[in-house]
Parts: structure tokens; sequence; C-alpha cells
């Protein structure tokens, strides 16, 4: 047990630190590097919870995919970072301020934390036995089934966003040379090339 | 295994999402020029759409109990295609004009009304959420639009970031509200909160989750985005954002609340009379000083949700139908209003300063009077039917007791009335500018003329509308 916890306190240790250092670093390809090792270490507490899925999901989805993409991003685009910083010190009490309301009543909601007397016979999908099932298929058993309708609605927000970014992004210059597959292969070697006999000594008059 | 659940009460909205793909088929192959082709076909898909909802099942929950049909939704969806569906040809109108038509427009519209139907429609949190996000999605992109546009770019930006914000303080109020109940069914949360001990959690979290509605509805204080948005975005894509967005919000706000929320109202209640007053007062008080029209439709439509948000307060069958009510004679107003600034045109480029209507009435008396008749009706004065609106919500508040707010909204629309009555006095009384506003095309005429028409025709005879709106609140107390 004392194992367990000892990592437990590791990994959000780790989590928190790489967390405060996304925001406070000042070349943001260091943040994106700094938000992978939170993520890393957010999986490891999934899998200190027993949702082995949820981590491995969290590694290659947002690891693999989604800070990639972000890294991409920051080196592609030419952010002036002292800029977007200015101000931070004059907006840095009412933030603060802001802050600690929240936590607050964060505390003050976690401190004061009842639940309803049904909320256990409510629930809809409780957890399954782990030793019975695992993760993949216990997800799988509803996501697919009782949950088919918010899948497919998820789709249809995907494809929106898809639809949204070529909307926003794609433009047709004049001028742009494309490759046109059906040209090249139609092409035949009897329309450009001609074979001529040089007689020696004569050259091409 | 897990059966097949019911699709047919969601013919419409499957209906609605193959046809979207279709015809995105159809612009992606047909490739430039089907803008007008891919809209009037929108249109079609809506009326059937609706249609499909009309003689579709009458009540049931289907998908898990996700999702949810009775004559409440059916009202709700009808009013949205409705809306969604005059703004599209509006829409058509200007891509044309302006040589910015691409067939990926009235999709994103499609697209939208059909989360908005989601949302009409959701019995869970989730549901709801989804619901909320594919519509929100695509109005951001829409605002977007006109991307050559530096207004219209600032306005998309704007509204993503704060749409986000929004949207993560509903999820975190459903992630509280959940972890009070156990569940996120709307059934479930019933009985959950209805038994339950007061609790803070769900509370705090209840409130979360009206913050995110009352962003998406624009009421204040949760309103900052409405006057730099719907000035940046294109005008008939802003008359679409003030119509079929709130009928949706306010009606998801009215299930969402008198529904599984319905146990907690006295917690509800005061949350939604300090948004429902400062939204009216503010509406009515910011726009006096406002110089162009788009902004001064902005607030206008910030005093609207107001009054319509009384209807939520009183919490019972005779609010619902007041609201239902008073957003079927805001639809036709607001369409018919845009219709009119559409039109303010000088030697075809837009013009939207409240000044340029000077001597509109000599120049275009027809046009004049519609937007005459439109104001008179935004303002609330008989014989238009935009009384008749105000009228059913103030007697719904007072029947229940809550004479102040009643007062509060009596007094605001006095104070709105000033700057619905500016515009005539502008229209009719002062001189001419040298800038003449050219004549409106049939299109846009056709739907300012009707509108207007319109809002005679239900101060005359209001009582198939108000007996409709009536059945469609007392399907959504039955449950």
């Amino acid at each position: 047990m004392i194992v367990a916890s000892l990592a437990f306190y590791l990994f959000s240790i780790m989590a928190v630190v790489g967390a405060l250092n996304v925001i406070f670093q000042r070349n943001p390809v260091h943040s994106v590097l700094w938000l992978i090792f939170t993520f890393f270490n957010a999986a490891a507490l999934f899998v200190l919870l027993g949702a082995e899925f949820v981590a491995m999901i969290l590694v290659v989805v947002y690891v693999g995919a989604v800070a990639v993409l972000f890294l991409f991003v920051v080196m592609m685009l030419d952010i002036n970072v002292v800029v977007l910083r200015e101000g931070f010190l004059k907006y840095l009490p009412i933030g603060a301020l802001i802050g600690i309301l929240l936590l607050v009543e964060l505390a003050v909601v976690y401190g004061g934390w009842t639940m309803a007397p049904q909320a256990k016979a409510l629930r809809v999908v409780p957890t399954p036995d782990p030793d019975q099932l695992t993760n993949t298929e216990a997800l799988g058993r509803v996501m697919y089934t009782d949950y088919a309708y918010l899948f497919q609605v998820s789709g249809l927000i995907l494809l929106v966003a898809m639809i949204g970014a070529i909307v926003l992004t794609l433009r047709r210059r004049p001028g742009v040379r494309k490759q046109k597959i059906s040209d090249q292969v139609q092409r035949d070697s009897k329309d450009t090339v001609t074979l001529v006999q040089v007689q020696s000594g004569k050259g091409l008059s | 295994m897990t059966a097949i659940p019911a699709f047919a009460p969601a013919y419409p909205e499957i209906f609605m999402a193959l046809a979207a793909l279709a015809l995105l088929m159809l612009g992606v192959f047909r490739k430039n020029d089907s803008m007008t082709l891919v809209t009037w076909l929108s249109v079609l898909v809506m009326t059937a759409t609706a249609v499909l909802a009309v003689h579709g099942t009458d009540s049931a929950v289907t998908f898990n109990k996700l999702f949810v049909v009775n004559g409440f939704t059916v009202f709700a969806k009808v009013l949205t295609l409705l809306g969604a569906g005059l703004t599209l040809v509006l829409i058509n109108v200007w891509a044309q004009g302006e040589k910015v038509a691409r067939f990926e427009l009235p999709l994103l519209v499609l697209f939208s009304v059909l989360g908005m139907m989601l949302m009409i429609s959701a019995n869970d949190l989730i549901a709801l959420y989804l619901g909320v996000e594919l519509q929100s999605l695509s109005l951001y992109v829409l605002a977007a639009y006109h991307r050559d546009n530096q207004r219209a770019t600032e306005a998309g930006v704007k509204y993503f970031v704060l749409g986000a914000l929004a949207s993560g303080l509903l999820l975190y109020g459903s992630s509280l509200v959940y972890g009070f109940a156990g569940t996120t069914t709307f059934e479930g949360l019933a009985t959950a909160v209805k038994s339950g001990p007061d609790s803070i959690g769900v509370t705090i979290g209840i409130v979360f989750v009206i913050s995110g509605l009352a962003f998406k509805v624009s009421a204040v204080p949760f309103h900052m985005w409405t006057p730099d948005v719907y000035e940046g975005a294109p005008t008939p894509i802003t008359a679409f954002f003030s119509v079929a967005p709130k009928i949706a919000g306010l009606c998801l706000f009215l299930r969402a609340l008198v529904g599984p929320f319905a146990g907690m109202i006295e917690q509800w209640q005061q949350v939604i009379i300090v948004i429902a007053v400062l939204s009216m007062t503010w509406g009515a008080i910011a726009a006096i000083a406002q110089k162009s029209i788009k902004r001064l439709m902005a607030y206008s439509s910030i005093g609207h949700v107001g009054y319509a948000l009384i209807g939520l307060v009183v919490g019972n069958e005779e609010g619902a139908r007041g609201l239902l009510f008073y957003l079927l004679i805001y639809l036709f107003m607001n369409v018919g209003t845009f219709a009119v600034i559409m039109s303010m045109r000088v030697k075809g480029k837009y013009v939207e300063e409240i000044g340029d209507l000077a001597g509109l009435s000599r120049n275009n008396p027809g046009m004049a009077m519609a937007l005459a008749i439109l104001m008179f009706s935004m303002a609330g004065i008989p014989p238009m039917a935009g009384f008749l609106g105000k009228f059913y919500i103030f007697v719904a508040a007072v029947n229940a007791g809550f004479v102040a707010l009643a007062v509060v909204g009596l007094l605001a629309s006095v104070v709105g009335a000033f700057y619905y009555l500016r515009l005539i006095k502008i229209m009719y009384f002062d001189e001419p500018t040298a800038a003449i506003i050219d004549p409106p095309g049939l299109t846009t005429g056709i739907i300012m003329a009707v509108s207007s028409a319109l809002m005679l025709l239900f101060f005359i005879v209001p009582a198939p509308l108000v007996s409709g709106a009536e059945a469609a609140a007392r399907a959504l107390f039955l449950g």
C-alpha cells in the first residue's frame, strides 16, 4: 500500500510541477515539452486508479497527436512571447483575486459535499468489477450500445470542425500549378519525344 | 445484449443529418456556384424536417433515455426551423450580392440547426452539452465566415474564446451536479434533487449550468460578446444568430430548469430573477447611446431575452406558454427587422448607421412602413403582436405573485420604447441625407412585408398560436 501512495505523491507532484512549467516557461517550445511531461504523469495517475485504458488513450491521443500538433503550430507560428506577456503584471492582482475566490469556493463545496441518498441506486452505468471485466471491454460494452447516440453526435461535431477549418482557411490562389495525374498518365512518348538520326560530321541544321 | 433503440422519435434529426451529408457531397462534387441550389435544398430539408417532427411520434424517450420527444420539443423545433429557414434565404441573398457565396455556408447553418434540435430534445446532461457544442461550433465559423473582413474575423475569435469559456462553465457545473446525483439523465436528476437534502455542491453546480446557458442566450451579465459579434458578423448571419440559437437556447433553458431541477426551484428562481432584471434594464439603457443599428439590435435582443426569462422565473405552465408565445412573435419581429437592415444599401454598399435611415419615408415609403410596424411591435405598443407577447409574460408573472418583476419589465419596456420610437422619428421626420437607400430586392422585400403583416395579423387572431403554445407548455409539464 505504501508503494502505491508513494507513487501517487511522486506522480502528482511531478504533474503539478510540469503544469506550472507549462505556464512559466519563456520559450513556447519548452512549454509544449512540459505539457507532454504533465500528460505522462497524469497517465501514470490513471494507472494507479486502475483506469489503464484511459491512461493509454491519454498517452496515445494527447501526447501522440495533440501535443505534437501543438509543437508544429508553435514552431511554425512566429509568436512573440514578450509582447503576449505585456500587461501580465497589470492583470495579475485581479486574476489572482478571482483565482483565490474560486479556490475558496471550491474548498467550501468540497467541505460541505453531500450526495443524494439515491445516488448509488441512480447510477446508470456502475463500474463493473475489474477482476471480471477489463477497462476496455467495460467501456466498449456501453459506448457503442447505450451511448451510440452520443458517439454519433460527437462524430458530427468533428465533421463540423473539419468543414469549419476548410471554410476558414482554404484559399484557391490563381496561378498555382497543381499535379494533374490523369494528364501525366495519358502522356505518350510519341507526343513529346522525336528521334532524330544524326549523321556524323553534319550536326543538326 | 442491448436491444436496438427505437429510431422513430428521432426520425427528423436522422433525416436532417443524412440530408446534410448528402448536400455536402453535392456541393463538393458540383464545386462552384452551387450555393443557391444548396440553400434552397437546405430550406426544403428544413421544411421536410418540420413536417416529420409535426407528424412524428407524439411523446417518447429513446436512445437509452438520452433523447426525448413531446409536444413541447416539437413546438420548439418548428420555431427554430422556421427562424433558420427564413434567415437562410436572407443569407443566400447577401452572399450572392457580395460574391462570397460558397456551398458550405448553408451547410453550416444546417448543422447548427441540427445541434439546436438535439439541444431541444436533450434528456441528459451529456446530450445537452453535445447539442450545445454542435450548435456553437457552427456558429463560430459562421461569425468569421467573411474571413477577409477584419471585423468579422475579430467577431469570430471573440465568440469562440468566450463561447469556449461558457462551455467550460457548463461542463464544470454538470460535473458538480453529477457528483451529487450520481447520474446525468434528467429523470434521475429530478428524483435525486427532489428528495435529496440541500447540498451546496449541487446548488453551485446549477448556478454554473445556468451561467453557461445564459451565455448561450446572451443574458446579462454574460452578454459582453453580443454587441461585438452582432456588429462584426455579416448582417444576415447576425439575423440568424439573433433568432434560431436564442429560441433553441431558451427552450433548452426552460426544459433543463423545470425538468431535472424542478425540486430546487427556490434556488434557481432567485438567480433567474436577477438575470432577467439585469437583461431587461441593461438591454434598454445601453441601447440608447448606440449609433450602429446592428449594435442596437444586439442590445434589443438582450432585452428581449430578459422578458422571455420572466416566463422561466414563473416556472409553471402559464409562464412556459408566455415564453413560447413570446419567442414566436420575437422570431418574426427580428427576421423582418433584419431584412430591413439588410436592405440598407446606398449604391450597393451596406450602411448601418441609424442616421442613414433619415427621410426613408419619402424615398421608400413601403420599407419605412414595414420598419415602423416592426419597431412598434418591438416596443410592445398595441395594436402590434409584440404587445401580446409581453402581455402574456407579464400576466403569468402577476398571477404567480411576481408583481415587482412585472413592474420592472414594464418600466424597462417604456425605456426601450424610446429608442425604438426614435428610429421611427428619424425615418419620418428627419430631413433626408444625400445618400438615398436603394430599393430592396424581391426576396428581402417579401420577407419584410410578410413579417410586418404578421405583426398585425397575430394581434387580431392570436388564438391559434396561443393555444398551440399552451398545448406545448402542457406537454412540457406532463413530463
